[in-house]
């Protein structure tokens, strides 16, 4: 059976040969226009006067738009319609799309858009969270508050208390391939698009709505993207409206992509967070009570902020039971790009909430971080004990986090070599080593409930190859090859008989982002439902010829057996069509049991969860703050994992991914609210060499209690949250420097300067 | 340019008025089709577009982002779309990867391809260092240097080789682009057009294309000059020829000045090294680059030329203030003398991230004890002022003075007398000088025998 197997990215040999196609490759008939945006140069105001003479001259340039021709103005928001295309006069951040340009090549584009003058009438622009609060500047009425027990009590109770506060910064997805997105024009005003997107049905949608067609008249096609991490769940809108448009208008293919500049000036990053928090415990470090603020900084406009944020709350248990608990949540407006969906959707920002709690607590009570972590896990599921809830009161059936972590520690020497750390740490001025265990347990599932469904469009043809479209698209996690898995899975032949196609909007419709961890669970459900209506169907046909019951009826190794005779899977379908027996299925899937109450929290917004827990271990100079990872040791747990290789390279690509947003991956914005970190040579996302010396990654032997596809784990975002345990490593790293009275307090990202800056103080203070 | 010619994938291409200013990648990408090579970020940092050349000097990974067509002339290049062999086998680097599983959306993948398949042709092992200037978002480079590790140090496959006699063509200059063939034909030509664009590797005129949209005017392409790239011991010291690679200086300095060549070996990344010219570095004036604070702390000098007339300055003086060098239109760098020296230099570069960054400060101090005092000193940092710069009254803080801890600490307060940095999205001026001030007692701490490299740390 092909799931469970190591089998290479299906994309594989065309990734290494450059014959993978992506939009930008895509063969474009001659006279094809190329688009780029006029970007705003200021973070709150409006425009005074907007002069496109010098741009409409520019050579090659074919079309200028700016508000003044198009109303009504389309709206790019994949949420509540505060995204107009193009400023229609307000200014909201540096950044934003004021106009935009078609010309015959890509450079005239972008050549032209700089020959705009635009004058402004500035406004004091809101940039910071203290800003924000002062002006009231939010999304929603107020905050959102979610709780359980009584927090302010156990407080007032506990045996010690502290209260601290760290900052996060955001993060720019940085995928290798940005933004694009090429339509072409149909007969009859219809338009096909083709756009690196995780959602092409928001696409279509937001396409259609532009254009004043029906979604019948839009058909998206993605293919691949070359990196999305959330970071095309709705970025790609404008591209695919601006394309749409200006080819329905012109009557030519549109392309635009963003020069890499103009895609980090424009798009939304993650969101960057500052949690304060106020925490009693006890003597051993077992919390009490704890109430936290999140803010963060949601950027001009909405987006997917909301449940981002939401989902910063869900997480601000991570694997740790909070008995008594209440998270209070403000998602500011601030003139900053709109931040986005990026790889955990929040949840990783919840986490490094407790985490630093704990961190915090155990320097307090001068213990190992891992006691306290120990001190506070859920326990592992047993029938016998009282179920324990989270902070929004779903009960946690299927917790393994002790287990794992006690594998972990023997598997990593944990104890020795924290050990050995401290007497090298005694012995060395200058370099000082740290370590740090932290777990992750990540909940999955669309916190909006509709979501979480799918479909997939099965054909068998007759000779027995068969063609797999689904609702998910592939941008590099792997997706379309686990999801063939299952489909070769169920029909019992190799995975060279399934052909996997282009996501399309005209083969599978109403399809979810790709996104939430989800696609391979909830794809691969609705192809195995595909799947397996069509071989019921060729089961039962051969049960009826053969005089036997469709259950008798096998398909293995490539072939099908029935009462004593063998079939190979291409007869049996020869056969079947013969017969008039229909061998196209759609598949659907829908997950079971979950519901939320998103404004009371609470309910039970996901299916399971998924677990693990990192050790890392890193040197600092503190003289500098320069500092390395030596060693990262990873056990995660996959369920059952659909294909292992891939899924270790979910872990180790989301590892590094995190220890990035943590160290050095810094946005800096300056007083102007300009970005000032815009391009790679000032935005450093790791290189080779930033990933840990020895990486040591296995997957946690165990099945998902929870009925999923093969009774496997969705993987693309908890492993992310892993790079926790190189922040906690160096605070422990820092820590080595002072006297163990005064907290080290690291916030993040912790760059060198941030890392020498925490150094200082613990020198300071011992 | 009238003409140019050059292989692609192991035929000869000759190409007709090419706009001198074109990419290779723009022009493989829109003009031959070839997409497999993939524009990650248009300046140099990412290594999606990278591409292997071969020239008289050997094999190399060059960027295609920022490579101008002229600057082919005469060399072969050899794309993704190249490297399988004459029956359409994989190359051993492609099965690799597939077998490891070091592709996940796979558009880095054309190019860590091309780079370890230079490696590999070059007899090396792929590893941190030549991929650096690679960027991955999806995997966490593991599964790629198990990748590099499994080909190993096989040998490349034959049909890489390229034959460079199969090239014909003399480049036909034109007016406003030249490619000189010598220093001398160089001087003349520049003395006419003084105010034309050199360009040595371009990884900074690249960016003033691809970036900025500028129109560079009269060009002339300084890597035809074969005898500007020569590097020899004189009498006076090491002379480096300016349109010497950084990749060939590093390969100089390092016998004799390791420091210096470790902090070349975090100078971008091997595709940028292997285009960027010390003449650039120089030339570019740039407050953070990161060869003239090393090249100031040995003394080295600046030889200048124009048109027939010579002139050698301290290269510490050619840098007037931030912007503004000591050369005059029409004028070059020919090349630059580092004096002979016993070797006590420390260079320490300080970025966000280690590799393929550019400084936030770069630190290098060269310090002579002589019967425990400091009998001479030179220390100069890139990154602190507005042009790489003398930490003089820190240097006389520490001149016949006992060297020890007293000293250090003595010396370390001078800092605020030579420097006043500005803060920006590298560093923040506090940072920039207490970490300049810590460099020096880390340089006193080593030469005390204490461990004070994070490289030399292993869990
Ligand atoms: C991704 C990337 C990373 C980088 N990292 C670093 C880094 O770590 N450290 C660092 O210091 N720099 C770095 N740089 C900058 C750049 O690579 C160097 O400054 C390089 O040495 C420039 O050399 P070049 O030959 O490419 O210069 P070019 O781009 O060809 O020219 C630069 C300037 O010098 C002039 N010029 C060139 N040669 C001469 C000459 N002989 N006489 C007079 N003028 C001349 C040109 O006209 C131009 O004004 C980086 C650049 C990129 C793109
Ligand atoms: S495209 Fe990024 S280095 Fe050339
Ligand atoms: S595989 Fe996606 S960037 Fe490397």
């Amino acid at each position: 059976m092909s799931v469970a197997k190591s089998l290479p990215h299906d994309s594989g040999s065309l990734h290494v040969s450059g014959e993978a196609r992506y939009i930008d490759d895509i063969p474009t008939p001659s006279g094809t226009l190329h688009l780029a945006f006029g970007l705003s140069e200021i973070a709150c105001g409006t425009i005074d006067s907007l002069d496109l003479g010098a741009v409409r001259s520019a050579d090659g340039v074919v079309l200028v738009w700016s508000a003044a021709d198009l109303s009504p103005m389309p709206d790019a928001s994949p949420s509540v319609h505060d995204e107009p295309l193009l400023s229609t006069g307000e200014v909201h951040y540096v950044g934003q799309p004021i106009f935009v340009v078609a010309a015959d090549s890509h450079l005239a584009a972008r050549k032209a858009v700089r020959k705009a003058e635009i004058t402004y009438r500035k406004k004091l622009s809101i940039q910071t969270v203290e800003e924000a609060l002062s002006a009231d500047s939010r999304f929603e009425d107020g905050p959102r508050i979610y709780s359980k027990g009584d927090a302010k009590q156990a407080l007032d109770d506990a045996p010690h208390r502290l209260q601290g506060q760290i900052e996060m910064g955001g993060q720019e997805h940085f995928y290798l391939e940005g933004q694009a997105a090429l339509s072409i024009p149909q007969e009859g005003g219809e338009v096909v698009v083709h756009s690196s997107t995780q959602h092409p049905t928001e696409i279509q949608h937001k396409v259609a709505h532009a254009l004043n067609i029906p979604m019948h008249g839009v058909r998206v096609e993605t293919r691949r993207m070359g990196g999305g991490f959330g970071g095309k769940e709705s970025q790609g809108n404008a591209l695919a409206i601006a394309t749409a448009m200006i080819a329905s208008a012109t009557g030519k293919p549109c392309k635009m992509r963003y020069d890499r500049d103009d895609d980090m000036m424009i798009t939304g990053k993650r969101h960057d967070f500052q949690i304060t928090y106020d925490v009693g415990f006890d003597d051993t470090g077992r919390i009490q009570g704890i109430d936290f603020i999140h803010y963060t900084r949601c950027g001009w406009a909405q987006d997917l902020s909301l449940p981002v944020a939401d989902r910063a709350m869900l997480h601000a248990d991570n694997a740790y039971h909070l008995p008594n608990a209440r998270i209070e949540s403000h998602r500011l407006k601030t003139n900053i790009q709109s931040a986005t969906a990026y790889r955990g959707f929040g949840g990783p920002q919840g986490i490094i909430g407790i985490e630093r709690v704990i961190d915090h607590i155990a320097t307090h009570l001068k213990r190992d971080p891992l006691s306290v972590r120990r001190a506070n896990f859920y326990t592992d599921f047993d029938e016998t004990e009282d179920v324990q809830t989270t902070p929004y009161h779903q009960p946690i059936t299927d917790c393994v986090i002790n287990s794992i972590v006690d594998e972990l520690c023997e598997t990593s020497d944990y104890r020795t070599r924290r050990r050995a750390i401290q007497s090298w740490n005694a012995e060395n001025p200058i370099l000082k080593r740290g370590i740090a265990l932290t777990p992750v347990k990540f909940g999955i599932s669309f916190t909006l409930t509709h979501l979480n469904q799918a479909g997939a469009l099965v054909h068998v043809y007759q000779d027995g190859s068969i063609h797999l479209n689904h609702g998910g698209t592939e941008m590099g996690q792997g997706l379309f090859q686990k999801v063939a898995q299952v489909a070769a899975s169920r029909f019992g032949v190799d995975i060279d008989q399934v052909k996997i196609t282009a996501t399309d909007t005209a083969k599978v419709p109403n399809t979810s982002a790709t996104a939430a961890s989800s696609g391979s669970d909830l794809n691969g459900m609705a192809v195995q439902n595909a799947c397996d209506t069509i071989r019921d169907r060729i089961a039962e046909f051969l049960a009826e010829k053969h005089k036997t019951i469709p259950f008798d009826v096998l398909f293995e190794n490539g072939n099908v057996f029935v009462a004593g005779t063998t079939y190979s899977f291409a007869e049996a379908a020869k056969l079947a069509y013969e017969n008039r027996v229909s061998l196209s299925a759609t598949g659907f899937y829908k997950t079971p049991d979950i519901k939320w109450d998103r404004i009371k929290g609470e309910g039970q917004p996901f299916f399971y969860f998924a677990y693990g827990a990192a050790v890392s271990e890193v040197v600092i100079d503190t003289l500098t703050g320069e500092n390395r990872i030596l060693r990262t040791d990873i056990l995660h747990d996959a369920g059952a994992s659909l294909n292992p290789a891939l899924d270790i390279g979910q872990i180790e690509g989301g590892f590094v991914q995190g220890a990035g947003w943590l160290t050095t991956e810094e946005l800096v914005w300056d007083n102007r609210g300009q970005l000032r970190t815009h391009a790679p040579s000032t935005y450093k996302i790791p290189a080779c060499s930033d990933r840990p010396d020895v990486f040591n990654v296995a997957l946690w032997k165990g099945e998902n209690p929870a009925a999923t596809v093969y009774r496997s784990k969705a993987v693309g975002e908890p492993p992310f949250v892993h790079g926790a345990s190189v922040l906690l490593a160096l605070s422990d790293a820092i820590a080595a420097v002072g006297n163990g009275n005064e907290y080290v307090a690291l916030d993040a990202p912790a760059t060198a300067e941030t890392i020498l800056h925490a150094v200082n103080r613990q020198k300071q203070s011992a | 340019m009238k003409q140019i010619e050059f292989l692609l994938n192991g035929n000869p291409i000759c190409v007709e008025n090419p706009t001198p200013d074109c990419t290779l990648l723009d022009w493989l990408r829109e003009t031959r089709n070839l997409t497999g090579t993939k524009e990650g970020c248009n300046e140099g940092d990412c290594g999606a577009c990278t591409i292997m050349v071969t020239d008289r000097d050997g094999t190399r990974a060059l960027n295609s982002c920022i490579l101008f067509l002229p600057q082919l002339h005469g060399k072969a290049v050899r794309t993704v779309e190249g490297l399988r062999g004459p029956e359409g086998e994989t190359h051993p680097v492609q099965d690799a990867m597939v077998a490891h599983h070091g592709s996940q959306c796979g558009f880095c993948t054309p190019g860590f391809v091309m780079s370890m398949a230079t490696a590999q042709h070059c007899g090396q092992e792929a590893d941190d260092d030549t991929l650096a200037g690679n960027l991955c978002r999806c995997t966490g480079y593991a599964p790629i240097i198990r990748a590099a590790k499994d080909v190993g140090q096989t040998p490349s496959p034959a049909w890489m080789a390229d034959d460079l006699s199969l090239l014909q063509q003399n480049a036909i200059e034109s007016d406003t682009v030249a490619r000189p063939k010598s220093s001398d034909a160089l001087a003349t030509w520049y003395e006419k057009h003084p105010t034309a664009t050199l360009i040595g590797g371009a990884t900074d005129v690249g960016l003033w294309v691809t970036k900025q949209l500028r129109d560079l005017g009269s060009i002339a392409f300084l890597n035809g000059a074969l005898d500007l790239k020569e590097i020899h011991k004189t009498e006076n010291g090491l002379q480096i020829g300016a349109a010497a690679t950084m990749t060939d200086v590093l390969n100089a300095v390092k016998p004799l000045y390791p420091s210096f060549a470790e902090m070349l070996r975090r100078f971008a990344s091997l595709q940028i090294r292997n285009a960027a010219t010390l003449g650039g570095n120089i030339a570019n004036g740039s407050p953070i680059g990161d060869s003239p604070p090393a090249l100031i702390a040995l003394g080295a000098s600046l030889h200048l030329r124009k048109g027939q007339t010579r002139r050698t300055i301290l290269l510490e003086d050619f840098f007037l203030e931030y912007g503004k060098q000591d050369r005059a239109p029409g004028e070059f760098v020919e090349a630059i003398t580092i004096p002979h020296q016993p070797d006590a230099l420390r260079c320490y570069k300080l970025s966000k991230r280690f590799d393929q960054d550019i400084s936030a400060i770069c630190g290098c101090f060269s310090i002579l004890i002589a019967e425990g005092r400091v009998s001479a000193a030179r220390i100069a940092f890139g990154g602190m002022a507005g042009t790489p710069c003398r930490a003089t009254h820190v240097e006389n803080a520490l001149l016949n003075q006992p060297w020890n801890a007293e000293t250090i600490a003595t010396a370390k307060a001078a800092f605020t007398k030579d420097y006043t940095p500005l803060s920006d999205m590298r560093a923040s001026a506090e940072y920039r000088i207490m970490s300049a001030q810590n460099m020096l007692e880390r340089y006193f701490s080593e030469s005390m025998g204490l461990p004070t490299d994070i490289h030399e740390v292993s869990a």
